[in-house]
C-alpha cells in the first residue's frame, strides 16, 4: 500500500517527530518496505523559505509553545519561559543544528566505570559500547556527507576560525581544524557546497547543511512508505487491553483531535516533549504515565555544560562571515580528572549575529561595559563550550502544576541546577577559551552563560536495568515492547559530543532492529 | 546664542526647525507643543498616549541603558515609540510609565532626569531602580528595540542578510589578514 495511510490503518509504524531521530528512523525503516506515518507538531517550511534574519527565523521555526523553566540555572531568570532553543517544523532541530558531527569517545558510553560514584550524580553506563555503534556512526557520516569522513575534504576556514586556530595552536593545542561538519563542502547527494553564508541556525537556505528536512524525508517520501503531516501535535498515545501501544492521538492543523492507529510507536519528539509525552498519557494502568515502571521519565535531564567566550581584538574579524561552527579545539575532551572534573569539553567555534549579541552576550546586562562590548563587535571572535553534565535525577522536565496549553494538557517544566562538576569543567573551559584568545593579542574576553539549551538529552534513558532506565540497548521502552524512543532522551549520558550524530547513528540502528522484529513477529 | 526650549514654548515645531537647521542646535531634544523634536536631526515624534516631556526622558533613559555613542537619538526614538503605541492601548502601562519618569524626575531633582548633565550621575539613578517593572520593562524591549533596527547595524559593522549576494564565499569570509 502506498502512503497516504488511513486513520485506521493499523499496520503502520507512527513516528512522533521528523527531527535527526524520527526522520531519520522514518526513511531507514521506509527504505526497508515498512509503512510509517511521520506526525510532525510543526508546519513543513522548505529550505528556500528560510530566512536570513535571527529575529524572524527564530518566530519562523522555534518552537515557542509555553513551557517554564526553573531551578538554579540562570536561564530560569533570564529566560524563564525559553529553556530551549529548539524547531517546530518538519526537519525538526536539523533546520537549526550547526553541523558538528563527531562521534562519542569509547570511555564516554562507560561513565560510571571510568568516572565512578560522583556525589549527586546518578551515573550508569550505556548498554551498548562504541564497538556496537561505530557501524552506524559509518552509515550516519556518508548518509549525512560528514567532512573529513569518507573522503570528503574539510570546509575551508573562516576569519572567526583563522583566529581560533592561531590562538589555539599559540596554547600548545594539537587537535585543531574546521571539524568534522555535516556540510557539504563540494556538491553531494544532490546538494550543493557550502556558500559561506552565515546563518546556519536559521536554516541553509542552500541545502548544503545536511538536515532530514530534505534528505532523508524526501527519500523515505519516494519510496511510497512514508507519508509525514505537518501540524499534527501529538496529544497523548493510547494503548489496548494487553497494555501495548496501539493509537495516537492528535491535533490536525484545524485543531480537530484525530486518532491514528499503529502497529508501533516511535516517540521522537526531543527530550522536553518526549517524556512530556509519555508523562501525559498516563491511564488506569499506567497511572505513572507510559513506559514509567521505573519512575525515570523526564529524569536525568541534560543540556551539556555550555558557554560561550568572545574576545574583541583591535583589527576586524568579522566572524559572522562564512559558516557558523566550522572550528574545533578537541584536546579538552579527553577524560583527565586532574583538572578538577570527570569527563571533558570541546571548544567550537561560533558566532551571532549582532541582534542575538545583544541579547544572549550577557542577558539582563546594561550601561557601558555591555554596550562598549556590541561597539566592536565588528571586531569580536567567538567560540562555544560544549561538554559533558552530569545526569541528576532532580534535573528533570516536569508536567506544570498549573498551567496548561491550547488543549488543556498540562505544559512542561524544564528543572536544572548545575552538578558541581559542570561548573568546575565550564570554569576550567573559560579560563582556556580566555587564554586562546588572549595569546593572539585579545583586549578583552567576555565569558557568556549558557543559550536556551539546543542540547536536550537523557530524559527517558537507555539502561540494562529496567529498574535504571526507561529503554533498552534498542530504545525500545523496557515496559512496552511497541513503543519506542528514538531521539536524545535515550542518551545515558551526554559525553562531550555535539549529539546529532549520535542520534542518527542510533536511529538507523534502531530502524534495523525494528524491521527485523517485525519480520520475526515479534513486534 | 540659541535658545533650547524646554517648556511649551508657543513657537511652531516648523519654526523651531528652521532656527535650529540656521542656528545649529545641539544634541539636546526639544520639548514643544507636545512633540518631542530633535532639531539638528530634523525628526520628530508627537505622542499618542504619553506626554512629549515623558518621552524625551524615555528616549534619554533608553540611551543611559544602551548608551552608543555613534548611533542617533532618533535610532532611540524608534525604539521608545514602541511604548507610545502600547501605553495607548493599556492605560495601567500608560500610568507606569508616567510614574514611573516622574519617580525618575523627582530622584533627580532640579528641572528633572533629563537635565542632568553627566552620563554616570543618571545611571546611578537608574541603578537604584533598575530592578522596577518600569526599568526592566523599557530595558527588555530595547534588546529588539534598538538592536533589531536593521538601520542600526551598520554603525557596528553588521552586514545582516548575505543569501542574496551569494553569501561570503567571494566576499571575505577568510579575508582576515593581521594575523
Amino acid at each position: 500500500m502506498a502512503a497516504p495511510y488511513d486513520l485506521n490503518d493499523d499496520s503502520v509504524v507512527v513516528i512522533i517527530g521528523s527531527g535527526a531521530g524520527g526522520g531519520t528512523l522514518g526513511n531507514e525503516l521506509a527504505q526497508k518496505g515498512i509503512d510509517v506515518v511521520i506526525l510532525e507538531a510543526g508546519p513543513r517550511i522548505e529550505y528556500q523559505d528560510f530566512i536570513n534574519d535571527e529575529w524572524d527565523a527564530f518566530s519562523q521555526l522555534s518552537w515557542l509553545d509555553p513551557r517554564t523553566a526553573s531551578g538554579g540555572w540562570r536561564l530560569a531568570k533570564d529566560f524563564p519561559g525559553l529553556p530551549a532553543w529548539i524547531v517546530k517544523a518538519v526537519g525538526g532541530t536539523t533546520t537549526h543544528w550547526a553541523g558538528a558531527s563527531l562521534r562519542f569517545q569509547e570511555h564516554e558510553f562507560k561513565p560510571r566505570t571510568h568516572y565512578s560514584a560522583v556525589d549527586g550524580a546518578n551515573l550508569i553506563d550505556w548498554p551498548i559500547t562504541l564497538a556496537d555503534l561505530a557501524p552506524y556512526y559509518a552509515k550516519a557520516e556518508d548518509k549525512m556527507g560528514v567532512t573529513r569522513t569518507n573522503g570528503i575534504p574539510g570546509l575551508p576556514g573562516n576569519n572567526n576560525y583563522k583566529v581560533f586556530e592561531a590562538g589555539a595552536k599559540k596554547l600548545g593545542y594539537k587537535e585543531v581544524s574546521t571539524g568534522r561538519m555535516a556540510i557539504n563542502s563540494e556538491w553531494r547527494d544532490d546538494r550543493m557546497a557550502c556558500q559561506q553564508t552565515g546563518f546556519c541556525f536559521q536554516g541553509c537556505k542552500w541545502g548544503a547543511k545536511w538536515s532530514t528536512l530534505y534528505t532523508e524525508i524526501p527519500k523515505g517520501e519516494a519510496t511510497g512508505r512514508l507519508e509525514v503531516r505537518p501540524q499534527s501535535q501529538v496529544l497523548k498515545i493510547e494503548h489496548d487491553t494487553d497494555g501495548k501501544a496501539s493509537e495516537v492521538v492528535y491535533a490536525d492543523r484545524d485543531g480537530d483531535l484525530q486518532r491514528q492507529k499503529a502497529r508501533i510507536v516511535c516517540v521522537a519528539g526531543n527530550s522536553i516533549e518526549s517524556p512530556r509525552l509519555l508523562l501525559n498519557s498516563a491511564s488506569n494502568l499506567f497511572p505513572d504515565g507510559l513506559a514509567n515502571s521505573s519512575g525515570q521519565v523526564g529524569k536525568n535531564y541534560m543540556r551539556h555544560t555550555t558557554a560561550s567566550v568572545y574576545a574583541i581584538f583591535d583589527k576586524p574579524v568579522r566572524m559572522w562571515r562564512g559558516t557558523t561552527m566550522a572550528g574545533i579545539v578537541q584536546d579538552e575532551a579527553r577524560h583527565d580528572p586532574s583538572r578538577g572534573f570527570v569527563g571533558g569539553y570541546e571548544m567550537e567555534t561560533l558566532s551571532l549575529g549582532l541582534p542575538f549579541m545583544a541579547a544572549f552576550l550577557n542577558p539582563g546586562s546594561w550601561g557601558r561595559s555591555f554596550t562598549t562590548a556590541l561597539d566592536h563587535y565588528e571586531n569580536m571572535a567567538g567560540l562555544w563550550i560544549v561538554g559533558e553534565d552530569m545526569p541528576q535525577e532532580q534535573n528533570a522536565v516536569k508536567l506544570h502544576g498549573e498551567e496548561k496549553d491550547e488543549y488543556g494538557l498540562p505544559i512542561p517544566d524544564v528543572r536544572f541546577t548545575d552538578h558541581p562538576n559542570d561548573v568546575a569543567m565550564r570554569e576550567h573551559a573559560f579560563r582556556q577559551a580566555s587564554a586562546l584568545y588572549d595569546a593572539v593579542g585579545a583586549t578583552r574576553t567576555m565569558p557568556t552563560p549558557p543559550y536556551p539549551s539546543t542540547h536536550n538529552l537523557g530524559t527517558n534513558r537507555m539502561s540494562e536495568k529496567p529498574e535504571e532506565g526507561v529503554v533498552n540497548k534498542w530504545g525500545q521502552t523496557h515496559d512496552i515492547p511497541n513503543l519506542f524512543v528514538s531521539d536524545g532522551s535515550q542518551f545515558t549520558s551526554g559525553a562531550a559530543e555535539n549529539p546529532t550524530l549520535t542520534i542518527v547513528a542510533l536511529a538507523v540502528r534502531q530502524a534495523e532492529y525494528i524491521a527485523d522484529q517485525m519480520a520475526k513477529r515479534e513486534i | 546664542m540659541v535658545t533650547v526650549y524646554r517648556r511649551d514654548s508657543g513657537i511652531t515645531r516648523r519654526e523651531l526647525m528652521r532656527r535650529a537647521g540656521t542656528l545649529g542646535v545641539g544634541g539636546l531634544l526639544v520639548v514643544s507643543g507636545g512633540t518631542v523634536i530633535c532639531p539638528p536631526q530634523a525628526w520628530g515624534l508627537e505622542p499618542k498616549a504619553l506626554k512629549a516631556e515623558t518621552v524625551a526622558t524615555l528616549i534619554q533613559m533608553a540611551r543611559d541603558i544602551y548608551p552608543h555613542d555613534r548611533i542617533a537619538d532618533r535610532f532611540y526614538a524608534v525604539a521608545v515609540k514602541n511604548h507610545d503605541v502600547k501605553a495607548a492601548e493599556d492605560a495601567d502601562y500608560r500610568a507606569m510609565l508616567e510614574e514611573g519618569v516622574a519617580d525618575l524626575d523627582s530622584r533627580a531633582g532640579g528641572e528633572g532626569y533629563r537635565f542632568v548633565g553627566w552620563e554616570e550621575d543618571r545611571t546611578a539613578i537608574l541603578k537604584d531602580i533598575e530592578d522596577s517593572a518600569f526599568f526592566q520593562s523599557l530595558r527588555a524591549d530595547l534588546v529588539t528595540g534598538l538592536y533589531n533596527q536593521k538601520d542600526v547595524w551598520p554603525v557596528f559593522g553588521y552586514e545582516g542578510e548575505s543569501y542574496s549576494k551569494g553569501g561570503y564565499i567571494d566576499r571575505g569570509f577568510d579575508d582576515i589578514d593581521w594575523l
